[in-house]
Protein backbone atom coordinates (compact mmCIF):
# COMPACT_ATOMS: atom_id res chain seq x y z
CA UNK A 1 0.00 0.00 0.00
CA UNK A 2 1.68 3.75 -0.71
CA UNK A 3 2.06 6.42 1.33
CA UNK A 4 -0.81 8.13 0.13
CA UNK A 5 -3.59 5.93 0.20
CA UNK A 6 -2.13 4.99 3.70
CA UNK A 7 -2.65 8.65 4.75
CA UNK A 8 -6.15 8.64 3.15
CA UNK A 9 -7.18 5.59 5.22
CA UNK A 10 -5.57 7.62 8.22
CA UNK A 11 -7.42 10.74 7.99
CA UNK A 12 -10.63 8.60 7.50
CA UNK A 13 -9.89 6.42 10.15
CA UNK A 14 -8.95 9.24 12.60
CA UNK A 15 -12.11 11.39 11.66
CA UNK A 16 -14.32 8.55 12.23
CA UNK A 17 -13.04 7.96 15.93
CA UNK A 18 -12.73 11.85 16.38
CA UNK A 19 -16.04 12.18 15.56
CA UNK A 20 -17.10 9.32 17.80
CA UNK A 21 -15.42 10.90 20.87
CA UNK A 22 -16.82 14.12 20.73
CA UNK A 23 -20.29 12.28 20.52
CA UNK A 24 -19.43 10.17 23.20
CA UNK A 25 -18.09 13.43 25.31
CA UNK A 26 -20.64 15.53 24.35
CA UNK A 27 -23.27 14.56 26.93
CA UNK A 28 -21.47 13.62 29.86
CA UNK A 29 -20.39 15.33 32.79
CA UNK A 30 -18.78 17.94 33.13
CA UNK A 31 -20.00 20.80 30.73
CA UNK A 32 -17.02 23.58 29.83
CA UNK A 33 -19.81 26.34 29.25
CA UNK A 34 -17.64 29.04 29.69
CA UNK A 35 -14.96 27.45 27.08
CA UNK A 36 -17.79 27.51 24.50
CA UNK A 37 -18.67 30.70 25.21
CA UNK A 38 -14.85 32.18 24.62
CA UNK A 39 -14.58 30.04 21.69
CA UNK A 40 -18.00 31.76 20.34
CA UNK A 41 -16.53 35.04 20.73
CA UNK A 42 -13.21 34.43 19.31
CA UNK A 43 -14.68 32.04 15.99
CA UNK A 44 -18.13 33.78 15.81
CA UNK A 45 -17.89 37.04 16.62
CA UNK A 46 -14.44 38.47 15.68
CA UNK A 47 -15.23 36.49 11.99
CA UNK A 48 -18.20 39.15 11.85
CA UNK A 49 -16.05 42.18 10.31
CA UNK A 50 -14.44 39.50 7.14
CA UNK A 51 -18.08 38.35 6.48
CA UNK A 52 -19.04 41.93 6.51
CA UNK A 53 -16.43 42.55 3.89
CA UNK A 54 -16.99 39.07 1.50
CA UNK A 55 -20.51 39.21 1.40
CA UNK A 56 -21.01 43.08 0.54
CA UNK A 57 -18.43 42.57 -2.26
CA UNK A 58 -20.29 39.42 -3.61
CA UNK A 59 -23.84 41.29 -3.73
CA UNK A 60 -22.40 43.91 -5.41
CA UNK A 61 -20.25 42.58 -8.10
CA UNK A 62 -23.08 39.83 -8.80
CA UNK A 63 -25.58 42.45 -9.13
CA UNK A 64 -23.09 44.45 -11.42
CA UNK A 65 -22.06 40.95 -13.69
CA UNK A 66 -25.82 40.17 -13.86
CA UNK A 67 -26.33 43.66 -14.94
CA UNK A 68 -24.12 43.94 -17.91
CA UNK A 69 -25.02 41.21 -19.36
CA UNK A 70 -29.20 41.25 -18.89
CA UNK A 71 -28.98 45.12 -20.28
CA UNK A 72 -28.12 44.00 -23.19
CA UNK A 73 -31.88 42.05 -23.53
CA UNK A 74 -33.74 44.25 -21.67
CA UNK A 75 -33.37 42.26 -18.66
CA UNK A 76 -32.73 44.69 -16.21
CA UNK A 77 -35.72 43.97 -14.42
CA UNK A 78 -34.85 40.46 -13.56
CA UNK A 79 -31.59 41.05 -11.62
CA UNK A 80 -32.99 41.79 -8.18
CA UNK A 81 -34.64 37.64 -8.22
CA UNK A 82 -30.90 36.43 -9.85
CA UNK A 83 -29.16 38.12 -7.62
CA UNK A 84 -31.30 37.68 -4.37
CA UNK A 85 -32.04 33.91 -4.94
CA UNK A 86 -27.86 32.90 -6.48
CA UNK A 87 -26.48 34.61 -2.75
CA UNK A 88 -29.06 32.79 -0.33
CA UNK A 89 -28.93 29.38 -2.19
CA UNK A 90 -25.27 29.28 -2.97
CA UNK A 91 -22.72 32.41 -3.12
CA UNK A 92 -23.43 33.43 0.44
CA UNK A 93 -23.09 29.91 2.11
CA UNK A 94 -20.36 29.20 0.41
CA UNK A 95 -18.49 32.20 0.59
CA UNK A 96 -18.95 32.60 4.27
CA UNK A 97 -17.79 28.76 4.70
CA UNK A 98 -14.86 28.87 3.07
CA UNK A 99 -13.84 32.19 4.22
CA UNK A 100 -14.75 30.57 7.74
CA UNK A 101 -12.40 27.52 6.68
CA UNK A 102 -9.39 29.81 5.95
CA UNK A 103 -9.89 31.98 9.43
CA UNK A 104 -11.11 29.53 11.79
CA UNK A 105 -10.19 26.53 10.71
CA UNK A 106 -6.31 27.84 10.42
CA UNK A 107 -6.31 29.03 13.45
CA UNK A 108 -8.02 26.18 15.41
CA UNK A 109 -5.43 23.82 13.64
CA UNK A 110 -2.40 25.77 14.51
CA UNK A 111 -3.87 26.53 17.80
CA UNK A 112 -4.40 22.90 18.56
CA UNK A 113 -1.31 21.86 16.72
CA UNK A 114 1.09 24.56 18.97
CA UNK A 115 -0.35 22.69 22.15
CA UNK A 116 0.22 19.07 20.89
CA UNK A 117 3.75 20.15 20.23
CA UNK A 118 4.35 22.29 23.32
CA UNK A 119 3.05 18.98 25.33
CA UNK A 120 -0.48 21.13 26.68
CA UNK A 121 -2.27 18.44 25.37
CA UNK A 122 -0.58 15.48 28.02
CA UNK A 123 -0.26 18.00 30.43
CA UNK A 124 -4.63 18.03 29.84
CA UNK A 125 -4.07 14.35 30.45
CA UNK A 126 -1.70 13.93 32.92
CA UNK A 127 -4.21 16.11 35.13
CA UNK A 128 -6.66 13.75 34.59
CA UNK A 129 -8.76 15.78 32.21
CA UNK A 130 -10.08 15.13 28.79
CA UNK A 131 -8.44 16.94 25.68
CA UNK A 132 -11.40 16.42 23.69
CA UNK A 133 -14.12 18.06 26.12
CA UNK A 134 -11.52 20.82 26.91
CA UNK A 135 -10.27 21.90 23.63
CA UNK A 136 -12.23 19.85 20.85
CA UNK A 137 -15.73 19.96 21.95
CA UNK A 138 -15.90 23.55 22.98
CA UNK A 139 -14.69 24.98 18.93
CA UNK A 140 -16.69 22.20 16.87
CA UNK A 141 -19.82 23.28 18.70
CA UNK A 142 -18.86 26.93 18.56
CA UNK A 143 -18.31 25.83 14.82
CA UNK A 144 -21.75 24.51 14.57
CA UNK A 145 -23.23 27.20 15.81
CA UNK A 146 -21.33 30.25 14.80
CA UNK A 147 -21.00 29.77 11.03
CA UNK A 148 -24.89 29.39 10.02
CA UNK A 149 -25.61 32.79 12.06
CA UNK A 150 -22.93 34.54 10.10
CA UNK A 151 -24.22 32.74 7.07
CA UNK A 152 -27.69 34.78 8.19
CA UNK A 153 -26.11 37.62 8.57
CA UNK A 154 -23.58 37.44 5.22
CA UNK A 155 -26.80 36.56 2.76
CA UNK A 156 -28.63 40.03 4.75
CA UNK A 157 -25.42 42.05 3.82
CA UNK A 158 -24.87 40.54 0.48
CA UNK A 159 -28.46 41.34 -0.56
CA UNK A 160 -28.37 44.76 0.87
CA UNK A 161 -24.64 44.73 -1.41
CA UNK A 162 -27.09 43.97 -4.17
CA UNK A 163 -29.61 46.88 -3.68
CA UNK A 164 -27.39 49.20 -3.55
CA UNK A 165 -25.49 48.32 -6.78
CA UNK A 166 -28.92 47.83 -8.40
CA UNK A 167 -30.45 51.09 -7.25
CA UNK A 168 -26.88 53.03 -7.72
CA UNK A 169 -25.36 51.99 -10.80
CA UNK A 170 -28.62 49.90 -12.60
CA UNK A 171 -30.87 52.85 -11.64
CA UNK A 172 -33.47 50.29 -10.39
CA UNK A 173 -36.02 51.71 -7.93
CA UNK A 174 -35.24 50.37 -4.80
CA UNK A 175 -38.77 49.84 -3.54
CA UNK A 176 -39.49 47.37 -6.19
CA UNK A 177 -36.32 46.21 -5.63
CA UNK A 178 -36.78 45.01 -1.91
CA UNK A 179 -40.28 43.32 -2.90
CA UNK A 180 -38.95 41.46 -5.84
CA UNK A 181 -36.54 40.44 -3.33
CA UNK A 182 -39.40 39.60 -1.27
CA UNK A 183 -41.36 37.51 -3.49
CA UNK A 184 -38.61 35.23 -5.38
CA UNK A 185 -36.78 34.10 -1.76
CA UNK A 186 -38.40 31.66 -0.61
CA UNK A 187 -38.19 29.39 2.90
CA UNK A 188 -36.87 26.64 0.84
CA UNK A 189 -34.45 28.77 -0.80
CA UNK A 190 -33.11 30.60 2.32
CA UNK A 191 -33.16 26.61 4.65
CA UNK A 192 -31.14 24.93 1.47
CA UNK A 193 -28.73 27.60 1.76
CA UNK A 194 -27.87 27.87 5.70
CA UNK A 195 -28.83 24.29 6.12
CA UNK A 196 -25.86 23.55 4.14
CA UNK A 197 -23.60 25.31 6.31
CA UNK A 198 -24.62 23.49 9.16
CA UNK A 199 -22.74 20.93 7.29
CA UNK A 200 -20.00 22.81 6.15
CA UNK A 201 -19.06 23.59 9.92
CA UNK A 202 -18.74 20.09 10.62
CA UNK A 203 -16.33 19.48 7.09
CA UNK A 204 -14.21 22.67 8.35
CA UNK A 205 -14.04 21.70 12.50
CA UNK A 206 -13.53 18.21 12.99
CA UNK A 207 -10.45 17.60 10.25
CA UNK A 208 -9.14 21.08 11.46
CA UNK A 209 -8.99 19.31 14.94
CA UNK A 210 -8.08 16.03 13.48
CA UNK A 211 -4.75 17.86 11.97
CA UNK A 212 -3.78 19.41 14.79
CA UNK A 213 -4.11 16.39 17.29
CA UNK A 214 -1.71 14.77 14.43
CA UNK A 215 0.68 17.34 14.08
CA UNK A 216 4.17 15.99 13.50
CA UNK A 217 6.50 17.42 16.25
CA UNK A 218 8.02 20.40 15.54
CA UNK A 219 7.80 23.80 14.66
CA UNK A 220 7.27 23.14 10.79
CA UNK A 221 4.41 20.43 11.14
CA UNK A 222 2.23 23.37 12.61
CA UNK A 223 2.27 25.02 9.19
CA UNK A 224 2.14 22.09 7.84
CA UNK A 225 -1.13 20.34 9.19
CA UNK A 226 -2.57 24.03 8.91
CA UNK A 227 -2.28 23.95 5.00
CA UNK A 228 -3.74 20.64 4.93
CA UNK A 229 -6.59 21.21 7.46
CA UNK A 230 -7.36 24.68 4.99
CA UNK A 231 -7.43 22.23 1.61
CA UNK A 232 -8.91 19.57 3.05
CA UNK A 233 -11.66 21.80 4.37
CA UNK A 234 -12.23 23.99 1.24
CA UNK A 235 -12.28 20.38 -0.59
CA UNK A 236 -14.93 18.55 1.20
CA UNK A 237 -17.04 21.85 1.27
CA UNK A 238 -16.68 22.00 -2.53
CA UNK A 239 -17.84 18.00 -2.90
CA UNK A 240 -20.43 18.02 -0.05
CA UNK A 241 -22.08 21.24 -2.15
CA UNK A 242 -22.67 19.45 -4.43
CA UNK A 243 -24.60 16.32 -2.85
CA UNK A 244 -26.33 18.65 -0.55
CA UNK A 245 -27.54 20.87 -3.12
CA UNK A 246 -28.87 17.67 -4.77
CA UNK A 247 -30.35 16.17 -1.83
CA UNK A 248 -32.13 19.65 -0.64
CA UNK A 249 -33.48 19.47 -4.91
CA UNK A 250 -34.42 16.43 -4.30
CA UNK A 251 -36.27 17.21 -1.23
CA UNK A 252 -38.32 20.02 -1.84
CA UNK A 253 -39.11 18.52 -5.33
CA UNK A 254 -40.57 15.41 -3.47
CA UNK A 255 -42.69 17.86 -1.02
CA UNK B 1 4.26 -2.87 48.93
CA UNK B 2 5.05 -1.91 45.91
CA UNK B 3 3.02 1.40 44.28
CA UNK B 4 4.93 1.11 41.20
CA UNK B 5 5.63 -2.17 39.73
CA UNK B 6 6.80 -2.66 35.95
CA UNK B 7 7.06 -6.00 34.03
CA UNK B 8 8.98 -6.70 31.01
CA UNK B 9 8.13 -3.32 29.66
CA UNK B 10 8.54 -3.34 25.84
CA UNK B 11 8.05 -0.30 23.47
CA UNK B 12 8.62 1.06 19.76
CA UNK B 13 7.83 4.35 17.80
CA UNK B 14 7.48 3.49 14.77
CA UNK B 15 10.72 0.60 13.92
CA UNK B 16 12.85 2.05 16.57
CA UNK B 17 13.16 -0.07 19.76
CA UNK B 18 13.54 2.53 22.98
CA UNK B 19 12.81 -0.03 25.47
CA UNK B 20 13.53 -3.91 25.27
CA UNK B 21 13.03 -5.30 28.75
CA UNK B 22 12.73 -2.81 31.69
CA UNK B 23 11.29 -3.92 34.90
CA UNK B 24 11.62 -2.52 38.07
CA UNK B 25 9.60 -2.05 41.29
CA UNK B 26 8.78 0.95 43.51
CA UNK B 27 7.79 0.60 47.48
CA UNK B 28 5.54 2.83 49.22
CA UNK B 29 7.69 5.86 50.75
CA UNK B 30 10.51 4.90 48.57
CA UNK B 31 12.15 7.47 46.19
CA UNK B 32 13.61 5.43 43.04
CA UNK B 33 16.10 7.34 40.87
CA UNK B 34 16.36 7.04 37.23
CA UNK B 35 19.46 7.57 35.30
CA UNK B 36 20.75 7.37 31.98
CA UNK B 37 22.21 9.33 29.28
CA UNK B 38 20.18 12.07 26.80
CA UNK B 39 17.31 9.53 24.59
CA UNK B 40 17.74 6.86 26.99
CA UNK B 41 13.96 6.80 27.29
CA UNK B 42 13.38 8.01 30.99
CA UNK B 43 10.92 10.65 29.72
CA UNK B 44 9.05 7.82 28.09
CA UNK B 45 9.28 5.29 30.82
CA UNK B 46 7.40 8.08 33.10
CA UNK B 47 4.87 8.72 30.39
CA UNK B 48 4.51 5.05 30.14
CA UNK B 49 3.65 5.10 33.93
CA UNK B 50 0.50 7.34 33.50
CA UNK B 51 -0.56 5.80 30.29
CA UNK B 52 0.22 9.07 27.81
CA UNK B 53 2.36 6.37 26.19
CA UNK B 54 0.55 2.58 25.34
CA UNK B 55 3.68 -0.12 25.81
CA UNK B 56 3.73 -2.70 23.03
CA UNK B 57 4.14 -5.39 25.89
CA UNK B 58 4.79 -6.31 29.22
CA UNK B 59 2.77 -4.84 32.22
CA UNK B 60 2.60 -1.80 34.62
CA UNK B 61 1.04 -1.85 37.78
CA UNK B 62 -0.01 1.00 39.95
CA UNK B 63 -1.38 -0.45 43.29
CA UNK B 64 -1.47 -3.56 41.94
CA UNK B 65 -3.73 -2.33 38.55
CA UNK B 66 -2.79 -3.75 35.55
CA UNK B 67 -2.79 0.23 33.58
CA UNK B 68 -2.04 -0.66 29.68
CA UNK B 69 -5.11 -2.43 29.86
CA UNK B 70 -6.85 0.47 31.27
CA UNK B 71 -9.71 2.90 28.63
CA UNK B 72 -8.89 6.53 28.87
CA UNK B 73 -11.57 7.74 31.09
CA UNK B 74 -10.34 5.04 33.75
CA UNK B 75 -7.01 6.80 33.56
CA UNK B 76 -7.97 9.73 34.52
CA UNK B 77 -8.79 8.10 38.09
CA UNK B 78 -4.66 6.55 38.19
CA UNK B 79 -3.41 10.10 37.07
CA UNK B 80 -4.94 11.79 40.27
CA UNK B 81 -3.31 9.61 42.10
CA UNK B 82 0.45 9.60 40.15
CA UNK B 83 1.64 13.20 39.02
CA UNK B 84 3.28 14.05 36.39
CA UNK B 85 5.97 16.72 36.42
CA UNK B 86 6.65 17.45 32.77
CA UNK B 87 10.32 18.10 31.98
CA UNK B 88 9.47 21.33 30.36
CA UNK B 89 6.74 22.47 32.46
CA UNK B 90 4.45 21.96 29.43
CA UNK B 91 2.17 24.96 31.36
CA UNK B 92 -1.09 25.88 29.72
CA UNK B 93 -0.33 28.72 28.38
CA UNK B 94 -3.76 30.66 27.80
CA UNK B 95 -3.97 30.61 31.82
CA UNK B 96 -1.92 32.68 34.35
CA UNK B 97 0.04 30.83 36.40
CA UNK B 98 -2.16 30.58 39.52
CA UNK B 99 -4.94 29.06 37.08
CA UNK B 100 -2.22 26.46 36.27
CA UNK B 101 -1.56 25.62 39.35
CA UNK B 102 -5.35 25.92 40.43
CA UNK B 103 -6.14 23.59 37.34
CA UNK B 104 -6.62 19.95 39.48
CA UNK B 105 -8.38 21.52 42.52
CA UNK B 106 -11.33 23.16 40.15
CA UNK B 107 -11.52 20.25 38.02
CA UNK B 108 -11.57 17.49 40.46
CA UNK B 109 -12.03 19.27 44.17
CA UNK B 110 -15.30 21.02 45.65
CA UNK B 111 -13.09 23.49 46.98
CA UNK B 112 -14.23 27.25 47.10
CA UNK B 113 -12.59 29.81 45.45
CA UNK B 114 -10.94 30.79 48.64
CA UNK B 115 -9.76 28.00 50.12
CA UNK B 116 -8.09 27.27 46.28
CA UNK B 117 -6.63 30.70 46.36
CA UNK B 118 -5.13 30.26 49.83
CA UNK B 119 -3.79 26.74 48.77
CA UNK B 120 -2.29 27.90 45.28
CA UNK B 121 -0.65 30.94 47.46
CA UNK B 122 0.87 28.89 50.18
CA UNK B 123 2.17 26.39 47.09
CA UNK B 124 3.56 29.53 45.37
CA UNK B 125 5.43 30.72 48.29
CA UNK B 126 7.14 27.59 48.81
CA UNK B 127 8.18 27.25 45.28
CA UNK B 128 9.42 30.67 45.41
CA UNK B 129 6.77 31.92 43.18
CA UNK B 130 5.19 34.47 45.17
CA UNK B 131 4.17 37.53 43.46
CA UNK B 132 3.90 35.39 40.08
CA UNK B 133 0.28 34.92 40.33
CA UNK B 134 -0.92 37.18 37.37
CA UNK B 135 1.63 36.25 35.28
CA UNK B 136 1.52 34.10 31.95
CA UNK B 137 3.59 31.06 31.28
CA UNK B 138 5.43 33.22 28.51
CA UNK B 139 6.28 35.76 31.14
CA UNK B 140 8.07 33.32 32.94
CA UNK B 141 11.51 31.85 32.70
CA UNK B 142 12.51 28.52 31.62
CA UNK B 143 13.50 27.69 35.55
CA UNK B 144 10.38 29.76 36.92
CA UNK B 145 8.08 27.55 34.53
CA UNK B 146 9.22 24.03 35.22
CA UNK B 147 8.72 25.26 39.05
CA UNK B 148 5.19 26.25 38.20
CA UNK B 149 5.07 23.11 36.23
CA UNK B 150 6.08 21.09 39.59
CA UNK B 151 3.58 23.17 41.84
CA UNK B 152 0.17 22.33 39.18
CA UNK B 153 1.34 18.44 39.38
CA UNK B 154 1.93 18.05 42.97
CA UNK B 155 -1.51 20.02 44.10
CA UNK B 156 -3.73 17.18 44.58
CA UNK B 157 -1.35 15.85 47.33
CA UNK B 158 -0.89 12.84 45.14
CA UNK B 159 0.04 8.75 46.12
CA UNK B 160 3.07 8.92 43.96
CA UNK B 161 4.84 11.90 42.36
CA UNK B 162 7.13 11.28 38.54
CA UNK B 163 9.44 14.50 38.58
CA UNK B 164 11.39 14.78 34.81
CA UNK B 165 14.41 16.52 35.86
CA UNK B 166 12.99 18.76 38.45
CA UNK B 167 16.38 20.63 39.24
CA UNK B 168 17.97 20.74 35.24
CA UNK B 169 17.82 24.04 34.63
CA UNK B 170 17.75 25.91 37.93
CA UNK B 171 20.46 27.75 40.18
CA UNK B 172 21.85 26.09 42.94
CA UNK B 173 19.49 27.97 45.41
CA UNK B 174 16.13 27.19 43.97
CA UNK B 175 17.84 23.45 43.12
CA UNK B 176 18.17 23.01 47.26
CA UNK B 177 14.81 24.42 47.78
CA UNK B 178 13.09 21.40 44.90
CA UNK B 179 15.79 18.87 46.76
CA UNK B 180 14.16 19.78 50.47
CA UNK B 181 10.68 19.96 48.87
CA UNK B 182 10.96 16.30 47.61
CA UNK B 183 12.47 15.38 50.13
CA UNK B 184 9.90 16.93 52.76
CA UNK B 185 6.72 14.94 50.63
CA UNK B 186 8.70 11.81 50.68
CA UNK B 187 8.71 12.06 54.66
CA UNK B 188 5.05 12.63 54.48
CA UNK B 189 4.92 9.27 52.90
CA UNK B 190 4.61 9.67 48.80
CA UNK B 191 6.41 7.15 47.00
CA UNK B 192 7.91 9.17 43.57
CA UNK B 193 10.28 8.71 40.53
CA UNK B 194 13.43 10.96 40.20
CA UNK B 195 14.81 11.21 36.55
CA UNK B 196 17.86 13.53 36.57
CA UNK B 197 21.25 14.12 35.33
CA UNK B 198 21.90 15.79 38.48
CA UNK B 199 24.32 12.95 40.94
CA UNK B 200 24.24 15.69 43.77
CA UNK B 201 20.27 15.63 43.87
CA UNK B 202 20.16 11.98 42.88
CA UNK B 203 22.27 11.10 45.85
CA UNK B 204 20.95 13.10 47.96
CA UNK B 205 16.83 12.68 47.92
CA UNK B 206 16.78 9.26 46.57
CA UNK B 207 16.62 5.44 48.55
CA UNK B 208 17.49 3.44 45.40
CA UNK B 209 19.02 4.16 42.21
CA UNK B 210 18.36 2.52 38.66
CA UNK B 211 19.94 2.90 35.11
CA UNK B 212 18.63 2.73 31.84
CA UNK B 213 21.05 1.92 29.03
CA UNK B 214 20.24 0.62 25.83
CA UNK B 215 16.29 -0.44 26.62
CA UNK B 216 17.03 -2.31 29.52
CA UNK B 217 17.32 -1.43 33.33
CA UNK B 218 19.92 -2.10 35.89
CA UNK B 219 19.55 -1.77 39.62
CA UNK B 220 22.62 0.00 41.04
CA UNK B 221 21.45 -0.74 44.43
CA UNK B 222 20.76 1.65 47.38
CA UNK B 223 22.29 4.84 47.92
CA UNK B 224 24.59 4.41 51.13
CA UNK B 225 26.05 1.58 48.76
CA UNK B 226 26.51 3.70 45.90
CA UNK B 227 27.95 6.70 48.18
CA UNK B 228 30.67 4.50 49.07
CA UNK B 229 31.97 4.20 44.94
CA UNK B 230 30.47 7.07 43.55
CA UNK B 231 33.41 6.56 40.48
CA UNK B 232 31.24 3.21 39.75
CA UNK B 233 28.17 5.50 38.92
CA UNK B 234 29.91 7.88 36.70
CA UNK B 235 32.30 4.86 34.83
CA UNK B 236 28.76 3.98 33.92
CA UNK B 237 27.46 7.33 31.80
CA UNK B 238 31.26 7.00 29.95
CA UNK B 239 30.82 3.29 29.13
CA UNK B 240 27.29 4.39 27.85
N1 LIG C 1 6.46 10.66 20.32
C1 LIG C 1 7.61 10.14 19.91
N2 LIG C 1 7.74 9.68 18.65
C2 LIG C 1 8.89 9.14 18.21
N3 LIG C 1 9.98 8.99 18.97
C3 LIG C 1 9.94 9.43 20.23
C4 LIG C 1 8.75 10.03 20.78
N4 LIG C 1 8.99 10.37 22.07
C5 LIG C 1 10.25 9.99 22.31
N5 LIG C 1 10.83 9.43 21.23
C6 LIG C 1 12.19 8.87 21.14
O1 LIG C 1 12.39 8.05 22.25
C7 LIG C 1 13.71 8.19 22.74
C8 LIG C 1 13.68 8.43 24.23
O2 LIG C 1 13.12 9.69 24.48
P1 LIG C 1 13.03 10.26 25.97
O3 LIG C 1 12.37 11.60 25.84
O4 LIG C 1 12.39 9.27 26.84
O5 LIG C 1 14.56 10.43 26.37
P2 LIG C 1 15.11 10.83 27.79
O6 LIG C 1 15.82 9.66 28.35
O7 LIG C 1 14.05 11.44 28.62
O8 LIG C 1 16.21 11.93 27.38
P3 LIG C 1 16.55 13.35 28.08
O9 LIG C 1 17.43 13.05 29.23
O10 LIG C 1 17.26 14.09 27.01
O11 LIG C 1 15.26 13.96 28.47
C9 LIG C 1 14.36 9.31 21.95
O12 LIG C 1 15.26 8.71 21.04
C10 LIG C 1 13.22 9.96 21.22
O13 LIG C 1 13.67 10.33 19.94
MG1 LIG D 1 13.52 13.28 29.19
Amino acid sequence: MNTRTARFLNFVGGNAILSRDITRQLFTRPFYFDLLSSQLLTIGVRSLPLIFVVAISVGMVMALQFGIGLEKFGGKLYIPKLVSVSITRELGPIFASLMFAARVGAGITAEVASMVVSQQVDALRALGTSPVKKIIIPRVLACLIALPILTVIGNAIGLMGGLFVGVLDLNLNSGFYLQKIEASVTLADFFSGVGKTVFFSLFISIPACYYGLHVQRGTRGVGIATTEAVVTASILIFIGDYFLTKFFWIFESWK
Amino acid sequence: MEVISVNHLRKMFANKTIHRDVSFKVKEGECLGLLGGSGAGKSVILRSLIGLEKPDGGEIRIDGVDISKLSEPQLYEIRKKVAYAFQNGALFDSLTVFENVAYALKEHTTLSDKDIRLKVHDLLKDFNLDGCENLFPNELSGGMQKRVGLARAIILGPRAILYDEPTAGLDPANTITIQNLILHLKESGTTSILVTHDMDTALRVCDRICFLDKGEIEDLGSVEEIKKDRTRLMSLFVRG
